[in-house]
């Protein structure tokens, strides 16, 4: 039993660390969040630099990284620091989808995705799939040699500034058959794509997708026609992974500065950490936190392992996290008190990316669902 | 035991309704149903609407402009209200000042005052919490030093104030200040009513996690006050601070506005679909909502049973804490039920959008372009009024006996 990263990934981590504790302090945090773009293109570029995205792929795709504890290493380090960047959306979600399924030619968009020049995202889920991973009304259907894509796709992560778009659409089957479901590769100003960006509560920018007959050629399936649930089931689920690491390094924020609040602040003439009601509800946060740890932990070894035990650790993780994050949100502004609800504090932001992490990739419920479906199949 | 209403409290809450459906434009029930911004001059038209009904002031006694309800009544009111979509009532002048005023002040303070909070004249805000008297309100550090020159006694003011609600709006803030530096805490404050147009006053905005502006804080270098301001005697201040947070908190679990947030969170479930059928029917979901509804339903009767109790000669005590408690936690799940209805649109949020003539594009179920910013403002409720940490140590200490 080893519960220690290894050399590679914990100079990774303490690099990434020290760039974001450096370079990407709360203010510049909350001027990109507000800028028009939603995050910084010369902090992508640093982040290409450093090796961050090339970190979450494996050699053979050009990285240097790509296992589950590469994933969680690097998210919670973004956690930490609420980073914006399109990490998620273009490395982990249309990146592994790409080296899951792509062709030679299509694997080949993958340097430019881990030098950072390529922006990639993930069009999948819908106005009203609410987390369904099969559920895909979006269709695309033969024409000639090529395809023709209609439908619309919701809350895309930084669709404005994507170049590359991971498109799922129905080809066969009912609208949440698993089989049936094609995965597409569509470039940014494709005619009949039309894209409306907008901000979100925790920063950074997403945007809606409509697909308006778009026409693409042959090469264009991102792997087997129908067969593109699996693709996205790997994707998805180093996606989920993803977000699970980067709520633990908020939650880790947001208890470092709930402790320091209840250490200093004082009231009644003492701290307000030494009333016993609030050491406990301190005491339960930690021991939450450390279960979201040993989930993520849970998750990341469950990354190569086969079907149902993957999906379910990773299911396990997201609903515990789903969970555990607004807790932990909830109650760090609680016991910050008024001072918790304001914008300079940037408790606040964690508070807020925690909340909305349980809005991306299936919710609490979603998962919980899942993990006991998944397991009726294994039984 | 008859938990219904007796005919004479249905015969009032059908004039309520009429006045509700009738005489309120439906322009601000709209914006409240919407989850829109409400402005200065919503909240002012709703005052004037009421106080051309008598209805305003409806915590004060008759003579004073009340109408005269028993506590059934003001809570079949605010129900209806809530239930109606009105705009609230802004507590600080009405149901804070004035019946302070009225149990403490001099009866020149009540003749100038009182009416003056009734036609709007003022608006009032609160000068309670300080950056390090929160939970600890008697701690307190703004000064008023008593003096004399030529235009007469007056005290002048130095300190800040926090978290004071609409001051931006506020034209009056009432204060506790400090008077005497030698007293032991409670005693040694004094209840001060200052003009926000004085010289000498700072006001700076608070932003909040959503992005709004709501609270403020108040600066005071040097200001003049004169003492004809002094509301009851000069450190006793805290009788009416204490009398202000305890008064009339029957309504305080806000089973009205819990209601109302139900009702839609039930509709928005019942129109986003999951599993290719409405999210309500979902088990998962169902069972989240049932419980909240559940939980609703007992609060209603625990409010009941405490106004009764109220009715029959007793006093409301440290019982309201249970209601502010129980009751704020109930608005919070539902806010919380109604953000995770939204799935991947909770997300998504323009604050151009909470505007009532937003005229871009709607992404999501209705009401996505609210419901995160609600349950995040909505933090506040556990937290303001006296968080429910320190409603905790009043039912210890106070019902408890621990």
């Amino acid at each position: 039993m080893n519960f220690e990263h290894t050399e590679e990934r914990r100079m990774l981590a303490d690099t990434l660390d020290r760039f974001v504790a450096q370079q990407y302090g709360f203010e510049v945090r909350n001027r990109i969040a507000a800028s028009s773009r939603g995050f910084s293109p010369d902090m992508w570029g640093q982040f290409a630099e450093l090796g961050v995205i090339g970190a979450l792929f494996g050699e053979e795709d050009g990285g240097f990284g790509g296992a589950g504890f590469d994933i969680a290493v690097v998210f919670e380090s973004l956690g930490r620091g609420l980073v914006l960047e399109p990490l998620l959306g273009s490395a982990v979600l249309a990146g592994s989808a790409i080296a899951h399924a792509g062709s030679n030619d299509q694997k080949a968009q993958l340097a430019g995705i881990i030098d950072g020049s390529v922006i990639a995202t993930l069009a999948h889920d819908e106005p009203d799939t609410h987390y369904e991973l099969a559920r895909v009304q979006a269709t695309a259907r033969r024409d000639g040699e090529g395809w023709v894509l209609d439908g619309a796709k919701a809350v895309v992560p930084h669709g404005e500034h994507a170049n590359l778009f991971v498109v799922s659409a129905r080809t066969a089957g009912a609208v949440d058959d698993e089989r049936g479901i094609s995965l597409f590769l569509v470039p940014a100003g494709a005619a009949g794509l039309s894209v409306l960006g907008m901000p979100t509560m925790d920063g950074g920018r997403v945007a809606e997708l409509r697909l308006d007959g778009v026409r693409l050629d042959a090469h264009a399936v991102l792997g087997e026609e129908g067969g593109g649930y699996a693709t996205l089931e790997h994707a998805v689920g180093r996606g989920v992974l993803a977000l699970c690491a980067e709520a633990v390094g908020a939650m880790e924020a947001a208890k470092a500065a709930t402790l320091d609040y209840l250490r200093t602040r004082k009231q009644f003439g003492v701290p307000i950490g030494s009333f016993q009601a609030l050491q406990h509800r301190m005491a339960d946060l930690l021991l939450e936190i450390e279960q979201a740890r040993s989930a993520v932990i849970n998750a990341a070894a469950a990354l190569d392992a086969p079907r149902i035990a993957r999906e379910r650790a990773l299911s396990a993780a997201k609903t515990s996290i789903g969970r555990i994050g607004t807790l932990v949100a909830e109650e760090c502004i609680q016991l910050h008190g008024g001072i918790g609800m304001t914008w300079e504090l940037p408790l606040a932001h964690y508070a807020k990316r925690l909340v909305m992490i349980d809005h991306q990739l299936g919710d609490e419920d979603h998962h919980l669902e899942r993990y006991i479906s998944l397991g009726r199949i294994a039984a | 035991m008859d938990l219904n209403f007796t005919p004479a409290e249905e015969r009032f809450r059908a004039e309520v309704r009429a006045f509700l459906e009738h005489d309120v434009p439906a322009r601000l029930k709209d914006k409240v149903a919407n989850g829109k911004r409400l402005d200065k001059a919503d909240t002012e038209q709703w005052h004037a609407l009421l106080n051309g009904r008598g209805w305003l002031a409806n915590h004060w006694p008759t003579e004073f402009g009340g109408p005269g309800w028993t506590a059934v009544e003001k809570f079949i009111f605010e129900h209806e209200c809530a239930v109606a979509n009105t705009p609230r009532i802004v507590p600080f002048g009405v149901n804070m000042l004035g019946p302070v005023l009225i149990k403490y002040g001099s009866a020149a303070q009540q003749q100038y005052w009182l009416p003056r909070i009734l036609d709007g004249s003022d608006w009032w805000c609160q000068g309670y919490s300080e950056p390090g008297a929160g939970s600890d309100l008697a701690a307190v550090r703004t000064t008023a030093v008593r003096g004399v020159d030529a235009e007469g006694e007056h005290y002048i003011v130095n300190g800040q104030k926090t978290w004071t609600t609409l001051g931006q709006y506020a034209n009056m803030i009432f204060c506790l200040v400090r008077t005497d530096r030698e007293a032991k805490k409670q005693e040694g404050i004094s209840f001060l009513l200052i003009d926000m147009a004085s010289p000498g006053i700072d006001i700076r905005p608070i932003i909040t996690l959503d992005g709004e502006h709501e609270v403020n804080e108040v600066f005071f270098t040097d200001v003049r006050v004169p003492t004809a301001n002094l509301v009851g005697e000069e450190n006793r201040g805290w009788n009416c601070a204490k009398y202000l947070l305890t008064y009339e908190r029957t309504n305080i679990a806000g089973v009205g506005l819990s209601v109302a947030a139900l009702e839609r969170l039930k509709r928005v479930a019942a129109s986003t679909q999951r599993h290719g059928r409405p999210l309500a029917d979902d088990p998962a979901f169902a069972a989240r909502m049932a419980r909240v509804e559940i939980d609703l339903e007992n609060m209603k009767t625990t409010n009941l049973r405490m106004i009764a109790a109220v009715a029959g000669g007793g006093v409301p005590g440290a019982e309201s804490s249970m209601l502010k408690i129980r009751g704020t936690e109930i608005r919070q799940e539902i806010l919380s039920l109604t953000r995770r209805a939204m799935g991947v649109y909770a997300r998504p949020f323009k604050q151009s959008a909470l505007e009532a003539d937003y005229d871009g594009p709607q992404v999501g179920p209705a009401f996505a372009h609210a419901a995160s910013a609600q349950y995040f403002n909505n933090r506040k409720l556990s937290i303001f009024g006296g968080s429910n940490e320190i409603q905790k140590n009043i039912i210890a200490k106070m019902i408890l006996g621990l």
